[in-house]
């Protein structure tokens, strides 16, 4: 089928055709790229039948826009949103999206940059399980958006995105135009996009759009990105629309019989089994599966928290115990970011060093879907763990065979062991919760206010609520709440590009919105001031979430580094705080939310002071609007 | 034994009237401990442990801090003089003890 661009159809509707206009060289593209409708009689057929008395009308409208097929195609694929920053490389599919579509399946979500527009849709993902659509210029939206579509192929999220291109110079608007307009636009972001293509007909639009749906929903999940030039967009196709390919995801891979046989022979026997989970749980089924493999073997859990993998408060859950992985004699690592990372210190001296922290012999077991597909130019594949056995493939549907494998192999005897072991796991659990409140202790009523404090004084307003921590769930929250649902976290940027929590946790909430879940954030202002235009976002578009901001005045991790390299040279930390540090002036975030439209309150220095601020923030965010709490922490 | 405790408690004595635990208090803040132990020395899981109060023993303290073993940035003397560390000291033993955390209803659900 030949690409019906704009020129292309331009020259049909002249009535002239490909013969003649060979036999004519000397048309001019004024002449040639006079406006008309394929369905409308030629000029000259016009001319003809009024006699020639009456003057060429232009015509100037047209029906079915390729964006129609397009917005057809979004629908095919259940698309709930878009999330987009408006660009004219793509207003024919705008305009299809909101008039044609009724901006219903998907809705457009208005955003103010496309770095939140992506970082949105990431969120949303994690909530949802499937993604939402993101529009952008394939140009300079593409080139705002491109960290955020980095945290999601580093995170394993799923993002849909389509860029607007004018691919045919010839058609091309003088001026802006060109400047937005790109050979490859994919290229900048292929290294970190699962797939990508750049349809040339409405047909080719509708099957490579299914395909990159089943890419991106393929186990490791990533982005995907697809090229809708301007022209496809814009002309119409009084034909019949293409056939729109019938979506089917592929089954995510289980590891094969053989190897998980093993793995539960080393599980069984091992006296010191542990279990790390890296982003194990894409679905409640994840956490479920890995619950049933835990509890029968009485096995500890070190959750690394890049999903919710398992409940905190579970007596197995060890994530605060240091010494198991030293102990352990098998360490099965599920989805690993960083297996070497895990069973390695490394210390940032001078002279870098590192070291094996296991015991000699220990087995060391991966069951990850990231050996099945690897890029390499970024190096966010880690250093190369050495394992004794690797099983690729996707965890959470293995786990099921591997906990019945383990059940085959159990006898009385390693019942009894088994008992005694999660016996001794039970009380250790209790231990570090009850540690962990004795150190949340110390610092209680300091100001500026502790994050153990602000953690406690929100946990305390919504733990009988249905709430889903939307972002900032390590740290304090996951040592002194008691996360229980697959949607209470969803695990952190994945590519640890700061400006991805406020708009990420507004995605995440805009999915929870349905499901009638109070959605909290725990936002960093470095993170925040990166687009805070996604305030505006949550306003315009009534997105409950509320914001406890987590406000130490500085980007904290950098001032570390500078304190690091400054004590290194011996020259004092005095002035890690230039280039740092956010301050002088003090950002006042309650009134730059006010000034969105966003309720809030703050700066909020007193721990006195911040349950009752937080109580009048939730009764806004129980109404449907979002909120914020600017609060004045330690750094930590 | 005996002259070890009188030795012992002569460097403690020595020690109380040198070191000031306001200057401390602002040192702590001005050559960066705070960064990774907070300003109340109350420690974060992620970046640096609970230093006060109840310290570890003075010469245990100024050997971590000139030579870290792990991966706490070192500083040496010309960074913060050996009196300053006293005051720092001074500062970590002056903070008060927590309310229990049973005590505490926020921490008890």
């Amino acid at each position: 089928m030949s690409r019906p661009n704009r020129r292309n159809f331009l020259k049909g509707a002249a009535a002239t055709g490909a013969a003649a206009l060979v036999s004519t060289p000397q048309v001019s593209l004024a002449q040639e790229a006079k406006p008309a409708r394929a369905s409308a009689p030629s000029a000259a057929a016009r001319e003809a039948e009024s006699g020639g008395s009456a003057p060429a009308v232009e015509v100037l409208t047209a029906d079915r826009p390729g964006g129609d097929f397009m917005t057809d195609v979004l629908k095919s694929l259940g698309f709930e949103y878009v999330c987009a920053n408006p660009g004219s490389s793509f207003r024919g599919l705008h305009e299809s999206i909101i008039n044609y579509g009724g901006n219903r399946n998907p809705e457009f979500i208005t955003c103010c940059h496309e770095e939140s527009s992506v970082a949105m849709a990431h969120g949303y993902a994690k909530i949802e399980g499937k993604p939402a659509c993101v529009l952008a210029h394939g140009t300079v939206g593409l080139q705002h958006a491109a960290m955020a579509l980095y945290n999601a192929y580093c995170d394993r999220a799923p993002v849909y995105m389509i860029v607007g291109n004018a691919v045919d110079a010839a058609t091309r608007r003088p001026g802006v135009e060109w400047e937005h307009s790109v050979q490859d636009a994919a290229a900048m972001v292929r290294d970190f996009v699962k797939w990508d293509d750049l349809p040339a007909s409405l047909e080719h639009f509708g099957e490579s759009a299914v395909r990159a749906y089943k890419i991106a929903m393929t186990p490791p999940m990533m982005p995907v990105l697809l090229v809708a030039d301007l022209d496809l967009q814009e002309n119409p196709h009084p034909e019949a629309w293409p056939h729109i390919p019938k979506l089917t995801l592929a089954r995510p891979p289980q590891g094969d019989s053989g190897g998980v046989a093993e793995v539960a022979k080393l599980l069984v026997n091992a006296e010191n089994p542990v279990l790390i989970a890296g982003r194990v749980a894409r679905t409640a089924a994840g956490m479920k599966a890995l619950v049933e493999l835990a509890e029968t073997l009485q096995a500890p859990v070190i959750d690394q928290n890049e999903r919710m993998n398992f409940p905190s408060r579970h007596p197995l859950n060890q994530s605060s115990s240091r010494g198991l992985v030293a102990q352990a004699d098998v360490i099965v690592g599920l989805e690993l970011t960083d297996f070497w990372g895990t069973v390695n210190s490394f210390r940032d001296q001078l002279h870098k060093t590192s070291r094996r922290i296991t015991k000699p012999g220990a087995k060391l077991v991966s069951i990850t879907t990231g050996d099945l597909y690897i890029k390499s130019n970024y190096q966010d594949f880690e250093r190369y763990p050495e394992v004794d056995l690797a099983i690729a493939a996707d965890a959470e549907e293995t786990l099921p065979a591997l906990t019945e494998a383990v059940k085959r192999l159990l006898t009385a005897d390693r019942k009894r062991a088994f008992e005694e072991r999660g016996a001794k796991l039970a009380s250790a659990h209790q231990k570090a919760l009850e540690a962990a409140r004795v150190e949340a202790a110390y610092g209680w009523d300091a100001s500026p206010i502790s994050s153990a404090r602000m953690a406690a004084e929100l946990w305390a307003q919504i733990n009988k609520k249905d709430w889903s921590l939307v972002s900032g769930g390590g740290g304090w929250p996951a040592r002194l709440w008691s996360f229980d649902k697959h949607y209470q976290h969803i695990g952190g940027a994945g590519g640890a590009g700061v400006g991805y929590g406020a708009p990420a946790s507004l995605g995440a909430a805009l999915a929870n919105r349905k499901y009638g879940r109070l959605s909290v954030t725990i936002q960093n202002d470095g993170d925040l001031m990166y687009a805070p235009g996604i305030l505006w976002t949550a306003a315009h578009h009534k997105i409950p979430l509320l914001s406890v901001m987590h406000n130490n005045r500085a980007y904290h991790m950098e001032v570390m580094h500078l304190q690091r390299m400054a004590n290194r040279h011996q020259r004092g930390v005095e002035n890690a705080g230039i280039g740092t540090t956010l301050t002088d002036p003090n950002i006042d975030y309650a009134k730059v939310a006010q000034g969105m439209g966003v309720y809030a309150e703050g700066p909020i220095l007193e721990a006195k002071n911040l349950g009752p601020a937080i109580q009048r923030a939730l009764a806004v965010v129980e109404k449907g609007e979002p909120a914020l709490i600017d609060v004045v922490t330690q750094p930590r | 034994m005996r002259l070890t405790v009188i030795l012992l408690a002569a460097a403690i004595g020595a020690f109380a009237q040198t070191s000031n635990a306001q200057n401390g208090r602002k040192l702590f803040a001005r050559v960066g401990c705070y960064q990774c132990h907070q300003y109340e020395a109350q420690g974060a899981a992620a970046t640096g442990p609970r230093l006060g109060p109840r310290p570890i023993p003075f010469a245990n303290f100024t050997k971590y801090v000139r030579q870290p073993t792990g991966q706490m940035p070192p500083y040496t003397a010309k960074v913060v003089k050996d009196a300053e560390l006293a005051d720092i000291y001074a500062f970590l033993q002056s903070l008060p003890e927590p309310r229990p955390a049973k005590d505490i209803p926020l921490l008890n659900q």
